[in-house]
């Protein structure tokens, strides 16, 4: 079978010549044109006057679009139709875009959006979280609010108790490929966009509502995207939608796509977040009760702000049992870039918040940190979950008051972490290394190593659960080959390759007999946005029921001519044996074709067993959890913060496997990606809410440099317990939550220069850190 | 005359090319080579890197702030070019695909051409190579693998392209205002005659001048012909850099004279910006941060300067005037900087927000000499912590005559407030600036202890 190699990425071949195609590489029709927005200079204010005279005039333009040529004005928003294309009266934040710039070249659409002539009478901007407390700016009536039990009651009684405050950082998601569109117009109006979209359905329906048309009348065709992490979700909807415009205003191709620092300006991050926490506890760190207020700034408009902030909620137990809990959760409104989806979709911040939870009372007794998590973990799965030899769970995990239910309500049936962490900590020699940083650090005034093990368990569906759905289209011709269509979008994760796994295990032939194809509306509708680390799991099952369908319409025709069951038909190694004899698969297609029965077929997949309440905060909003665990050991300079990680060791739990090279390279980029959250990715805003790190000058990915010196990835030998595609686990963004880890070596590091609790924020960049060093000496 | 250059092996003629076109967008736009992305359009991110060989060798550089005029008489290989003319994947691309190394493939043909370019000199320090290459999903691992299996399969013959066939004329002034002299004399003579003129080198930051202020430059002369301005003399008295020696050939000059200012060199831009940027650039742009400048400071170099027939010469700190304005008359330029042979007690440290590729926080370099225990000589020099690269004089003058000892070092950290008020801006508060300078100072005395001081010396 095909499923479970490690076969490279499908179009590594053409990456590594530079011959795979992305958006502005596609050869455009001669006359196409090129467009530029033209950015706002300041955060809130009111638009008295917009003279495009000076931009109009501009060599090379040939349109300009104003607010006031539109009308209506197209919205651009993923939920709540407040995302004007183009400001129109108010102004909403630094950059946003105010009119479009239709040029020969991109350059002179670039120059010429430079030139307007705009007067605005400035308005005081609501930036910061205290900011938008302070003004109650915020998304909702109120604070959301879930509570389990009675926190305040348990806190108060338990014989000891922490309180504090995490700040973390935004995220720039700085796929390497920027923000671009193509619009190609077609006869009868028709149109057909090309884009960078993980959502190429949302891409053609915003569209359609900006050109007045209905859905048919839009074609989009995603093939694959440099780089998404939720950045491509629904940031990329104006880009279309202007490039549809103009297509249709000029009757010629358009095609827009941001300069780095445009991009980085115009839109939207993770969401950064304070996170106030107060937890009760025995003297072994086991958790009474724990409150968490929550505070996420969203920017100007709600985009996908408020799944993200259910998210975090639905993740602010991580992995352990909270017996008592209230998670409070303020979605505020700001004059800022409006926060969006990225990788973790809020689950990494609600994350941070128990993990934070976990050092802080471990700090406090003064106990090994990895001892407090175990002791909160949930209840071992009693299931055939789990690895090779699962041990019994420890006995203070039996406790009749544990059940394991998360605080929505949901049971923990497949909770493997604790065999996971025995297996981690033992391979990478857990508690010898800490004993050896302690004697290390007794030693060393100036360096400082620190070391820690973080678990993850991330909930994997869409929470708002009509998105748990996907389709499939494949094609079986003549002579063998196999067209394959999904709902999915290639964003570099692998899902073509995976998917077409899926489809030549089906089939019982060779991947290369598999022909990957564009996501194309046209081909397969109605798609949710791959996202949600869903990708494989929902088009996975679609492709499968697909191919099930054709091959078993090939196995009743020839257990037809040769007169036997369809049982007795057999589909391996390129051939199709029914019966005694055999044949190759494309004389067995051939024959099906001859005998006039379709060799087509739909799949339509839809998650079973979900059901969930946001308001409320019950029920039952994942399908199953992935789980995974990190240890990283890192140095840190207390003359200056810097600091590296100086070997990290994860264990990560992808289910059965579709392809494990693929998987490990999810889980080593998802764990850099995290690390670099939480260390040297800081965003900085001025006071008149710009972005002052709007290039990779000055907002800092990690580079090749900031890897674990030692890297060892490997993954949990196990399948999951619920029926997904071939019993695998989505893998997409659980890693991403391994760079937890790092935060707390970095914390255990600077613990390690003073009696005080370090508490760094988020990213714990060098001067955060240095000045966490001063506390602690304090 | 026109601009010559070998594309791929194929030689290109291109009469009067617009003199602010860069090399990128001429692949992507005129000659339909997709392969070079532009990711970043500032030369932060290397996906967009070329291969660039002249009689020097091949080095690895940014095209998006690459002008055409820089390649006259060059070869330059895109990642169209790395393969074999069978289509035989050049090693490095063979190893990236089977280590899984590229995931969405935007920044592989930029990692695929640094990579090319580093297994042709035979460089396996894969992390300085690939340190201005940005990917943002593999987390790097499995190109580190790449790079580590490729190393030990033989150079490709088919990357040694044709450079006789691309004769490095006499290309005089083009329609468009731009000049490419042979000689620093005919410089100096047409600089005096156009004052207001760009001068371009490297290109590291003009080009951004034109990718991000969109900035119509007037009249430029481009540097890369005057092969006098690219020499290093070194005499039993001094080290002399011709204005348009790179900082890569510095760096590995300086790794015999003064290792920790190679070290810290190491982390100046990336391989890409240490190729095309010039010692005479880093200095005349007038940065207030370097990082060359607060070195050459602290080594007591010499600026040189020259207007037309007339030269003059400048301690490098004097240069420097306050933000924004240097000793520099118009129609004046920098034609070398000489150091001092010395014997080698320089110690530079960079902080940045990110170890690799990052502008500095600040700089402290530092000179001291002893006789016996006493601080006989001090120069002290930051970047980052003023509107200049500037001499730390009061803590120089709180140690000169004071014995070498931690409370001598501790005793002058008041000085700093003397000689610094820095500012606050994203990369550091000002605070934070002032307190990681005392603390470079207290990190001489540490080094000397037992105790381990280097953070990229910890091993697990």
């Amino acid at each position: 079978m095909s499923v479970r190699k490690p076969l490279p990425h499908d179009a590594a071949p053409l990456h590594v010549t530079g011959a795979a195609r992305y958006v502005d590489d596609i050869p455009t029709p001669a006359g196409t044109l090129h467009l530029a927005f033209g950015l706002s200079p300041v955060a809130h204010g009111e638009i008295s006057a917009l003279d495009l005279a000076a931009v109009r005039a501009a060599p090379g333009v040939v349109a300009v679009i104003g607010p006031d040529d539109l009308d209506p004005m197209p919205d651009c928003s993923p939920s709540a139709h407040d995302e004007p294309l183009l400001a129109r009266g108010t102004v909403s934040y630094h950059g946003q875009p105010l009119f479009l710039v239709i040029a020969n070249s991109h350059l002179a659409a670039r120059k010429a959006a430079r030139l307007a002539d705009l007067r605005c009478a400035e308005a005081p901007a609501i930036l910061t979280i205290d900011d938008a407390l302070a003004a109650n700016s915020r998304f909702e009536d109120g604070p959301r609010i879930w509570t389990r039990g009675d926190p305040a009651a348990a806190i108060a009684a338990a014989p000891h108790r922490v309180e504090g405050v995490i700040e973390i950082g935004g995220q720039e998601h700085f796929y390497l490929e920027g923000q671009a569109a193509l619009a190609l117009p077609q006869e009868g109006g028709d149109m057909v966009i090309h884009a960078s979209s993980q959502h190429p359905s949302e891409v053609q329906h915003k569209v359609a509502d900006a050109l007045g048309v209905p859905m048919h009348a839009v074609r989009v065709e995603v093939r694959r995207m440099g780089g998404a992490f939720g950045g491509k979700e629904s940031q990329g909807n104006a880009l279309a939608i202007a490039c549809a415009l103009a297509a249709r205003a000029t009757g010629r191709p358009c095609k827009m796509r941001y300069d780095r620092d445009d991009d980085m300006v115009i839109t939207g991050k993770r969401h950064d977040f304070r996170i106030a926490y107060c937890a009760g506890f025995d003297g072994d760190g086991r958790l009474a009760g724990v409150t968490f207020t929550q505070y996420a700034r969203c920017g100007w408009s709600q985009d996908l702000s408020l799944p993200v902030a259910d998210r975090a909620m639905l993740h602010a137990d991580n992995a352990y049992f909270l017996p008592a809990v209230r998670i409070e959760s303020h979605r505020l409104r700001t004059h800022t870039a409006s926060a969006t989806a990225f990788r973790g979709f809020g689950g990494p911040q609600g994350m941070v918040g128990i993990e934070r939870v976990m050092d802080h009372i471990a700090h406090s007794l003064g106990r090994d940190p990895l001892a407090v998590r175990r002791l909160n973990y949930y209840a071992a799965a009693s299931g055939p979950a789990g690895g090779p030899s699962a041990p019994p769970s420890p006995p203070e995990d039996i406790s009749n008051q544990k059940k394991p239910t998360t605080p929505y309500g949901m049971e923990v049936t497949d909770f493997i972490l604790h065999e996971m962490t025995d297996v981690l900590a033992e391979r990478a020699g857990y508690a010898a290394r800490r004993a050896a940083v302690a004697a290390w650090n007794a030693e060393n005034p100036v360096l400082k190593r620190g070391i820690a093990l973080t678990p993850v368990k991330f909930g994997i569906s869409f929470t708002l659960s009509h998105l748990n759905q996907a389709g499939a289209l494949v094609h079986v011709y003549q002579d063998g080959s196999i067209h394959l269509n999904h709902g999915g979008t290639e964003m570099g994760q692998g899902l073509f390759q995976k998917l077409a796994q899926v489809a030549a295990s089906a089939f019982g032939v060779e991947v290369g007999e598999v022909r990957i194809t564009a996501t194309d509306t046209a081909k397969v509708p109605n798609t949710s946005a791959t996202a949600a680390s869903s990708g494989s799991d929902l088009n996975g099952m679609a492709v499968k029921i697909a191919c099930d369908t054709i091959r078993d319409r090939i196995a009743a025709h020839l257990a037809e001519t040769h007169q036997t069951d369809p049982r007795r038909v057999h589909f391996a190694a390129g051939k199709v044996f029914v019966g005694e004899e055999e044949m190759t698969f494309a004389q067995a297609a051939q024959s099906t074709y001859e005998a006039r029965v379709s060799l087509s077929a739909t799949g339509f997949y839809r998650t079973p067993g979900l059901s969930w309440d946001r308001i409320a905060g019950q029920g039952r909003p994942f399908f199953y959890f992935a789980y995974g665990a990190a240890l990283s050991e890192v140095v840190l300079d207390t003359l200056t913060g810097e600091n590296r990680i100086l070997r990290t060791d994860i264990l990560h739990d992808a289910g059965a496997s579709l392809n494990p090279a693929l998987d490990i390279g999810q889980i080593e980029g998802g764990f850099v990606q995290g690390a670099g959250w939480l260390t040297m990715e800081e965003l900085v805003w001025d006071a008149a809410g710009r972005l002052r790190t709007h290039a990779p000058s000055t907002y800092k990915i990690p580079a090749v440099g900031d890897r674990p010196g030692v890297f060892n990835v490997t993954l949990w030998d196990g399948a999951n317990t619920q029926e997904t595609i071939y019993r695998s686990k989505a893998v997409g963004e659980p890693p991403f939550m391994l760079g937890i880890s790092v935060l707390m070596a970095l914390s255990d590091a600077v613990a390690a220069c003073g009696p005080g609790y370090p508490a760094p924020d988020g990213p714990a960049t060098p001067e955060r850190l240095l000045a966490a060093i001063q506390r602690v000496r304090e | 005359m026109s601009l010559r250059f070998l594309l791929n092996g194929q030689t290109v003629v291109l009469a009067d090319p617009p003199p602010m076109l860069t090399l990128l967008d001429w692949l992507r736009e005129t000659r339909g080579l997709s392969g070079t992305k532009e990711g970043c359009n500032e030369g932060d991110c290397g996906a967009c890197t070329v291969m660039v060989t002249d009689a020097d060798g091949a080095k690895p550089l940014n095209a998006c702030i690459l002008l055409l005029p820089q390649l006259h008489g060059k070869a330059v290989r895109t990642v169209e070019g790395l393969a074999a003319p069978d289509g035989t994947p050049h090693p490095v691309q063979q190893a990236l695909i089977d280590h899984h190394a590229s995931q969405c493939g935007f920044c592989t043909p930029g990692f695929a051409v640094s990579m090319a370019t580093a297994h042709r000199a035979g460089d396996t320090d894969h992390d300085t190579v690939l340190a201005g290459n940005l990917c943002r999903c593999t987390g790097y691992a499995p190109i580190i693998r790449a790079a580590q299996a490729a190393a030990v399969a033989p150079v490709p013959d088919w990357l040694d392209d044709p450079l006789a066939d691309v004769p490095a004329l006499e290309w005089g002034t083009c329609a468009a205002n731009a000049i490419r002299p042979t000689s620093a004399d005919a410089l100096a003579a047409w600089y005096v005659q156009n004052p207001q003129a760009t001068l371009i080198a490297g290109a590291t930051d003009v080009g951004l001048w034109i990718t991000k202020g969109l900035r119509d430059l007037g009249p430029v002369a481009f540097l890369n012909g005057c092969a006098d301005l690219r020499g290093i003399t070194v005499d039993a008295g001094e080290i002399r850099l011709g204005a348009c020696v790179s900082i890569a050939e510095m760096l590995e000059l300086m790794r015999a004279h003064h290792p920790h200012f190679a070290a810290m060199l190491t982390r100046f831009g990336s391989a890409q910006v240490r190729a095309a940027a010039t010692v005479g650039g880093n200095i005349a742009n007038g940065s207030p941060i370097g990082d060359s400048p607060p070195a050459l400071i602290a080594l007591g170099a010499t600026l040189h300067l020259r207007k037309g027939d007339t030269r003059r010469s400048l301690p490098l700190e004097d240069f420097f005037v306050e933000y924004g304005k240097q000793d520099r008359t118009s129609g004046e330029f920098v034609e070398a900087v000489t150091i001092p042979r010395q014997a080698d007690t320089l110690r530079c440290y960079k902080l940045s927000k990110r170890r690799e590729q990052d502008i500095s926080a600040l700089c402290g370099c530092f000179n001291l000499g002893l006789e016996g225990d006493v601080i006989a000589t001090a120069r002290i020099a930051f970047g980052g912590m003023a509107g200049i690269p500037k001499r730390a004089r009061a803590v120089e003058a709180a140690l000169i005559g004071q014995p070498w000892a931690e409370a001598t070092l501790r005793a002058a950290l008041p000085a700093f407030a003397e000689d610094f008020q820095p500012m606050s801006d994203m990369r550091a508060s000002a605070a934070y600036r002032l307190q990681t300078a005392q603390n470079m100072l207290l990190r001489l005395w540490h080094e000397g202890a037992a105790y381990a001081t280097d953070i990229d010396a910890v091993t697990p």
